[in-house]
C-alpha cells in the first residue's frame, strides 16, 4: 500500500516538474518585435497606432473605424465572430484578443502564434496597456510619452474643475431613441465613471459596483440627477442636436431636465477606453462646467 | 386535455343551463375582477423608492417639482396599466389559440406573431431609424408591422377560400415561420454592434417600464378591438375545441369562427408584444391555471383568464422591479420563475 502511495507521489511530482519545465520553456521563447499584428479589439488598435506601431498592424476587427488608416486593412471578425482561418492565413506574429476569447487564444497558441490578451478596465488599465503594448511592439519610448501626455491632459482637466461644485450626474451611453426605454447608465466602476469623476461630476450611481446600470424610470426620478450626460456613438443616430429634450421632458421633476442640463455628446471617441479618453474627459468637463472653459 | 364538461349540463333544461352559466360567469368575474383590481391598486403604491402619497396627490405642488407625484404617475402607474393590458391580452390570446388549434401547448407566440414582431423591433434597434407611426416610436411601430406581416403570411399559407383552416397546416406553418424568423433575428443580431446586441437581447426579455402613456394609448385601441372580437368567440370556441366536424354539425360557421379567433388573438398578441416585448409564460400558464380553477367552458375561461392575466403580470412585474432593488430583473424571467413551479404544483395536486 505504502509503495503504491510512494509511486503515486513520485508520479505526481514528475508530472509537476515536466509541467513547470514546459511552462518555463514557453516563457523562454525569444521575444522579437512583431511585424505582423492582428488586433481584434478597437481600443487596442487605436493604442497601437498611437504608439507608432500602426505600420506593423496587418488586420483589425470588423468594428474598427479609427484611426482612418484602418479602413484599408482587412477585417477579420471581432469579439464573438473572429475569423480564425483568415487570422491564421495572415501569418501574424502577434494577435491581440479580448480576455473572454480564451478558446481563440488557445487555438492560436496551438498554432504557435503569440497573443496579447486584454480586458477593459479603468483609466489605469488603459495606460498600463499602452505601456505594455509599447514594450511588446518595440515602441517603448513613444508609449511612455503617450501615457505622460494623456496624464497631463487629464491633470489639466482636473485643475480646471478644481474647487467647483460637483453636479450629481447621470452618464447615459445607450437608449432607445425617442423614448426612455432600454436606458444604460454608467455604474460606479470602469473608465466612464473615472472620466466623469475627473471631469468634475459625481455619478448618481457611484455606489453601484458595476460598469453599467439599467435604471428604471422610477430610479431615474428618485436619483434626481442635476446633469444628464448622454453619449451617442456617431453614425448611429439621425441628426446630432446638442439637446434632445423630447424624451427627457417626461421626467420634468428631474433637476437636470428642469434646468435644461441634459447634454447630448456625439462621437465614438467618447466610449472607447483608448488614447482618446483624455479628449472625451475634456468633452465631459466642458458640458459639466462650461464656465471653467470660457 | 381541453374537453367539454357540458355533457352533464346538456341534460338540464335550456333555461336552467343559461341561469347556471350566468351565475357562474358573474361569480367568476366578481372573484377574478376583485383580484385584478386589488393588484392594480396596490401595485403602484409599492416600489424601490418610498414616496409620500399625500405629497403625490397634493395638487398645490407644481407637477414638475413634485418627485413623488412623478414617480407615481410617470414611473409606476403607466407601468402597472401596461402590465394589466399586456397580461390580459396575452392570457386571452393564449386561451383562444389553445382552443382554436386544439393544442394545450399553444401559446400566443406559437404561430410566429411574436417572432415577426421581434424581427421588426430588432431591425430598428440594430439598423437604427428614427421614425414614428403616429404616437408610436420606431421600435413598437416596427414590431407591429412585423407582427402584421407574420400573421398575414401564416394565414395565407393555411387558408383556402371558403374552407376551414386546417389546424395542423396552421400549426406547422406557424412553427416553421417561427423558426425561420428566429434564424433571421439571430442573423440580424450577428451583424450588429455590441451595444445594440445588448439592447436587442434586453428587448426580447420583455419590459413594462414604458415611462409615460403614449405607447399605452397607442396600443389601447388594438386591444379593445381584439377584446371586442373575443366577446363573440366563446360558444364557438367551446365547439371548435371538440372538433371542426362537431362544431359544424352544431351550426358553427367554422371558417368564419376560425378566422375571427385567429385574427383577434393575433391582434391582441401583436399589441402586447409591441408594447412590452415578448413576455413569455403568461399566455400558457394563466389559461391552464384558470382552467384548473374554473373548468373548461370558454364563456368563463376567457374573461377569467383576461382578468387573472392582468393580475398575474402586474404582480410579476412588482416582484421584478423590487426584489433585487436597485437592480431590476426582466419581467419575463419572473413570469417563468413564478409561473412555472406554481403551475406544476397545481397540476400535480389536481391529478
Amino acid at each position: 500500500m505504502a509503495a503504491r502511495a510512494q509511486k503515486l507521489i513520485a508520479l505526481v511530482a514528475l508530472a509537476f516538474i515536466v509541467f513547470a519545465l514546459a511552462a518555463r520553456a514557453q516563457d523562454k521563447v525569444p521575444v522579437s518585435v512583431p511585424r505582423r499584428i492582428v488586433s481584434l479589439v478597437p481600443a487596442i488598435t487605436e493604442m497601437l497606432f498611437a504608439v507608432g506601431a500602426g505600420s506593423q498592424v496587418v488586420a483589425v476587427s470588423s468594428h474598427d473605424e479609427f484611426p482612418p488608416e484602418v479602413k484599408t486593412l482587412p477585417k477579420v471578425g471581432a469579439l464573438i465572430d473572429p475569423d480564425t482561418e483568415r487570422i491564421l492565413a495572415l501569418r501574424p506574429d502577434l494577435v491581440v484578443v479580448y480576455g473572454s476569447q480564451s478558446d481563440l487564444e488557445k487555438q492560436l497558441g496551438r498554432a504557435g502564434h503569440r497573443t496579447f490578451s486584454y480586458r477593459h478596465g479603468g483609466i489605469a488599465t488603459t495606460l498600463n496597456t499602452i505601456r505594455d503594448l509599447g514594450v511588446a511592439t518595440g515602441h517603448r519610448p513613444e508609449a511612455g510619452k503617450l501615457v505622460s501626455s494623456i496624464q497631463a491632459r487629464l491633470d489639466v482637466v482636473r485643475d480646471r474643475v478644481k474647487g467647483r461644485p460637483q453636479p450629481r450626474t447621470m452618464l447615459i451611453f445607450e437608449r432607445q431613441p425617442g423614448t426612455l426605454r432600454e436606458v444604460y447608465a454608467s455604474g460606479g466602476v470602469g473608465f466612464l465613471n473615472e472620466m466623469l469623476t475627473i471631469a468634475g461630476g459625481r455619478n448618481v450611481f457611484a455606489e453601484v459596483s458595476r460598469e453599467s446600470v439599467q435604471p428604471s424610470t422610477e430610479t431615474m426620478l428618485a436619483r434626481a440627477p442635476e446633469v444628464i450626460l448622454e453619449l451617442r456613438v456617431a453614425g448611429v443616430v439621425e441628426k446630432t442636436p446638442s439637446r434632445e429634450p423630447d424624451a427627457w421632458s417626461a421626467l420634468s421633476s428631474v433637476p437636470a431636465v428642469r434646468s435644461h442640463r441634459v447634454h447630448l455628446l456625439t462621437g465614438d471617441y467618447l466610449v472607447v477606453p483608448g488614447p482618446r479618453l483624455a479628449a472625451a474627459t475634456e468633452a465631459f468637463a466642458r458640458a459639466l462646467h462650461p464656465d471653467a472653459f470660457k | 386535455m381541453i374537453t367539454l364538461d357540458s355533457a352533464d349540463e346538456s341534460s338540464m333544461p335550456r333555461r336552467a343551463r343559461h341561469a347556471s352559466i350566468r351565475g357562474r360567469l358573474a361569480s367568476t368575474i366578481v372573484g377574478f375582477g376583485a383580484l385584478a383590481v386589488v393588484t392594480c391598486v396596490l401595485a403602484p403604491l409599492v416600489g424601490t423608492t418610498s414616496i409620500s402619497l399625500t405629497r403625490a396627490f397634493d395638487p398645490s405642488i407644481p407637477f414638475d417639482q413634485n418627485v413623488d407625484a412623478q414617480i407615481f404617475f410617470v414611473a409606476r402607474l403607466p407601468r402597472v396599466l401596461a402590465g394589466a393590458l399586456v397580461g390580459s391580452a396575452l392570457a386571452s390570446a393564449g386561451v383562444v389559440f389553445q382552443a382554436m388549434l386544439r393544442n394545450p401547448l399553444a401559446t400566443p407566440f406559437t404561430l410566429g406573431v411574436s417572432a415577426g414582431a421581434s424581427l421588426g423591433a430588432m431591425l430598428v434597434i440594430i439598423f437604427g431609424g428614427a421614425f414614428a407611426l403616429g404616437p408610436l416610436s420606431a421600435v413598437p411601430a416596427a414590431s407591429l408591422v412585423g407582427a402584421a406581416a407574420a400573421t398575414a403570411v401564416v394565414y395565407w399559407l393555411a387558408s383556402r377560400r371558403g374552407h376551414a383552416i386546417s389546424t395542423s397546416v396552421l400549426l406547422l406553418a406557424g412553427v416553421t415561420l417561427n423558426s425561420f424568423l428566429s434564424a433571421l433575428i439571430m442573423f440580424v443580431q450577428y451583424l450588429a454592434d455590441f451595444a445594440q446586441v445588448y439592447r436587442a437581447a434586453r428587448w426580447i426579455m420583455g419590459d413594462l417600464d414604458i415611462g409615460g402613456y403614449d405607447t399605452l394609448i397607442a396600443s389601447l385601441p388594438l386591444v379593445i378591438v381584439a377584446f371586442g372580437l373575443f366577446a363573440l368567440l366563446p360558444s364557438s370556441l367551446n365547439l371548435l375545441s371538440v372538433g371542426k366536424d362537431a362544431a359544424a354539425a352544431r351550426g358553427v360557421d367554422v371558417p368564419r369562427a376560425q378566422r375571427l379567433a385567429f385574427f383577434s388573438a393575433s391582434l391582441a398578441t401583436a399589441a402586447a408584444v409591441s408594447l412590452a416585448g415578448p413576455i413569455g409564460f403568461v399566455g400558457i400558464v394563466v389559461p391552464h391555471l384558470v382552467r384548473l380553477l374554473v373548468g373548461v367552458d370558454h364563456r368563463i375561461v376567457l374573461p377569467a383568464s383576461a382578468l387573472f392575466g392582468a393580475a398575474f403580470l402586474v404582480a410579476c412585474d412588482l416582484v421584478a422591479r423590487t426584489i433585487l432593488s436597485p437592480v431590476e430583473i426582466p419581467v419575463g424571467i419572473v413570469t417563468a420563475m413564478i409561473g412555472g413551479p406554481f403551475f406544476l404544483w397545481l397540476l400535480v395536486r389536481k391529478s
